[in-house]
């Protein structure tokens, strides 16, 4: 996107299918404008030369070298059904309950 | 002195002589959040648990089944940001979405502190999963500052920081993404820190930007600071981020001690600390009554033998497109799994699957979580990844280098926590990008994953209180705590207290 590049109505809706929010068109006309707003803020980021610059996405990777520690496949958790059952908006038979997919 | 403005080693103190118990303490801090139900710091209180708990830490008093270090925390009370998911109180991270959610375990944060004995007394508003500047974000009710109820607290921990500073707990957790421990701390006069990224477990803090997130404490004095973020850190195999190394087996509270121990000259207890100061944080954007606050203080150190170094942090302003284009970014992805199918606000009516959870999350979520979560969602999708994300992760190197070149110069980097005092409420409400710019001193810190503190240094127009930022390098808080501790030691700032208006 350039720098003078805006979102448009369209753009913001296929946004919102995108993220799975259901935005009312008034909503999405103020959204879109916010937007705005903030991707002419990010748009600084663009005149930054990060030629030959690696991506930081852990900080401490300054100052050690990092790796993301990956856990053994094993089972840590005893069963918890009932008590992880418990939040569920619509539940039968130990079974989270949505519309049907399939006819 | 009321029980109120003890600290944590007096009320230690209090209770290992008898004088009071882990039951009366609770029910004199309860009592003190019940009757400052104006200030809506608190979502959750429940006398039965908070007692429960608190008579279980009194019966580890009468067994004498503690020692002084381990144990320094036993029966003190202390409640947690709505960030911490509890399985005892519910956990609503400040949303519609999660507005009955109850936990079925202890965030780590909240596991260790109950291990060391602390007493729950409930869970403390802040903006909707942590995302705002002003405590205005959350779905129950913005809080108020205590030092004018017309004014926002900061945030996202503003009901820590507004609890804290009026004396409604003696300690809280807060969650710092890109100030929100540090900048409520500041607008309301108390003392915070931000660990370094990796410090303190994340599990089971509702995740907002996974790589920015830290969990810190929040009390009245950097003494205190030391002693709790002492019980919070610690290697958790629980979160793939949480660091393992030898500058993290050390005891913060052990290093803080020997650090505050060994200065013995009173007047030139500073000797050797050389304070770099970022020209960049001195800038037009600050006003002048913050200034001059941190100016003072900055002399105070000076006048005690400390070196004030001329630095440059040259991508300061940088630091805030970098990191609304992260956290967004981050938060969209982590925000995915509130479909309203295991857990969380399912919409009543609905056509199908995707619009019961299109519908859901549009109810659920307020405008700034909604906003957040389509600018990551641009910023993440086909085509914009390299030009967004990617970029500004570099951007995010170059930041953290900058500071590491400060530190090649100085010991400690000192300035403002925010440009100006807690503004009006609403004054900045509609205009997201404004509230945005306020976090500028705050942010590079956090994209740079290095511990933070804000230490009281003052008041600003209409004696609203003023925060100094420390930054210290990766690792550094011990030390950091230390230098906060004696300048706490030579000034009364932190132990104002705002009047109880009527």
């Amino acid at each position: 996107m350039s720098k003078n590049a805006t979102i448009s109505p369209e753009d913001i809706r296929r946004l919102a299918l995108l993220a799975r929010i259901d935005l009312s068109s008034a909503e999405a006309d103020r959204t879109g404008q916010q937007l705005n707003s903030i991707f002419s803020l990010v748009a600084q980021l663009q005149a930054v030369d990060t030629a030959g610059v690696e991506p930081l996405c852990h900080p401490i990777a300054m100052i050690e070298e990092m790796t993301l520690r990956l856990r053994s496949d094993v089972v840590t958790e005893t069963d918890q059904r009932a008590i992880n059952m418990a939040n569920a908006p619509q539940q039968e038979n130990g079974l989270f309950l949505v519309p049907k997919v399939l006819e | 002195m009321t029980l109120a403005e003890l600290s944590l080693a007096q009320l230690r103190t209090e209770l290992d002589r008898k004088k009071i118990s882990a039951v009366e303490l609770a029910e004199y801090f309860l009592a003190r959040a019940e009757s400052r139900t104006d200030l809506n710091a608190f979502l959750h209180l429940d006398r039965t648990l908070t007692l429960a708990q608190a008579r279980d830490a009194d019966i580890q008093i009468a067994h004498r089944n503690y020692s002084a270090t381990v144990n320094a925390l036993t029966g003190i009370p202390i409640a947690h940001k709505d960030i911490f998911v509890t399985r005892d109180w519910r956990t609503t991270a400040g949303s519609r979405m999660l507005e009955n959610y109850v936990s079925p375990f202890d965030a780590t944060v909240v596991e260790k502190l109950k291990v060391a004995g602390m007493v729950c007394l409930g869970k403390l508003n802040c903006d909707e999963f942590a995302m705002g500047s002003s405590n205005e974000n959350s779905a129950f009710g913005a809080v108020k500052n205590p030092w004018d109820l017309h004014r926002v607290p900061g945030g996202s921990s503003g009901g820590s920081a507004a609890a804290v500073a009026a004396r409604l707990t003696p300690a809280a957790t807060g969650t710092d993404t890109g100030g929100s421990l540090r900048q409520p701390a500041a607008m309301c006069g108390i003392t915070a820190i931000k660990p370094t990224y990796g410090r303190v477990s994340r599990y089971g803090m509702i995740a907002f930007a996974s790589s920015l997130d830290q969990g810190g404490p929040m009390a009245r004095s950097a003494e205190d600071c030391a002693l709790l973020l002492d019980a919070m850190a610690g290697f958790d195999t629980k979160d793939s981020t949480s660091i393992d190394s030898a500058e993290t087996k050390v005891s913060i509270w052990r290093s803080f001690q020997a650090e505050s121990a060994s200065k013995t000259s009173p007047m030139l207890e500073f000797e050797n600390l050389r304070i770099g100061v970022p020209k960049e944080f001195f800038s037009e954007g600050l006003s002048n009554d913050v200034a001059a606050a941190v100016r003072a203080a900055l002399t105070a150190f000076e006048q005690r033998g400390a070196t004030l170094v001329e630095i440059s942090l040259p991508r300061t302003a940088l630091s805030i497109p970098a990191y609304y284009v992260i956290a967004p970014a981050e938060a969209s992805s982590n925000l995915a799994r509130f479909d309203g199918v295991r857990y969380g606000h399912r919409a009543a009516d609905y056509k199908d699957l995707g619009d019961m959870i299109a519908k859901s999350r549009a109810e659920g979520f307020g405008a700034e979580v909604k906003r957040r979560i389509l600018v990551g969602t641009y910023v993440l999708s086909h085509g914009y990844y390299d030009a967004y994300y990617r970029q500004a992760q570099k951007v995010r190197r170059l930041i953290a280098q900058d500071f590491q070149d400060a530190f090649k110069r100085c010991d400690f980097i000192m300035g403002p926590v925010a440009p100006t005092t807690a503004w009006k409420m609403g004054e900045k409400s509609n205009d997201p990008v404004a509230m945005y710019l306020e976090d500028i001193f705050t942010l590079g810190v956090s994209l740079a994953g290095l511990p933070g503190m804000s230490v009281p240094c003052g008041f600003g127009a209409g004696e609203m209180p003023v925060g100094l930022q420390i930054i210290g390098n990766y690792f550094d808080e011990a030390r950091m705590l230390s230098v906060a501790h004696r300048y706490q030691q030579v000034t009364d700032w932190h132990l104002r207290t705002p009047e109880v208006s009527a």
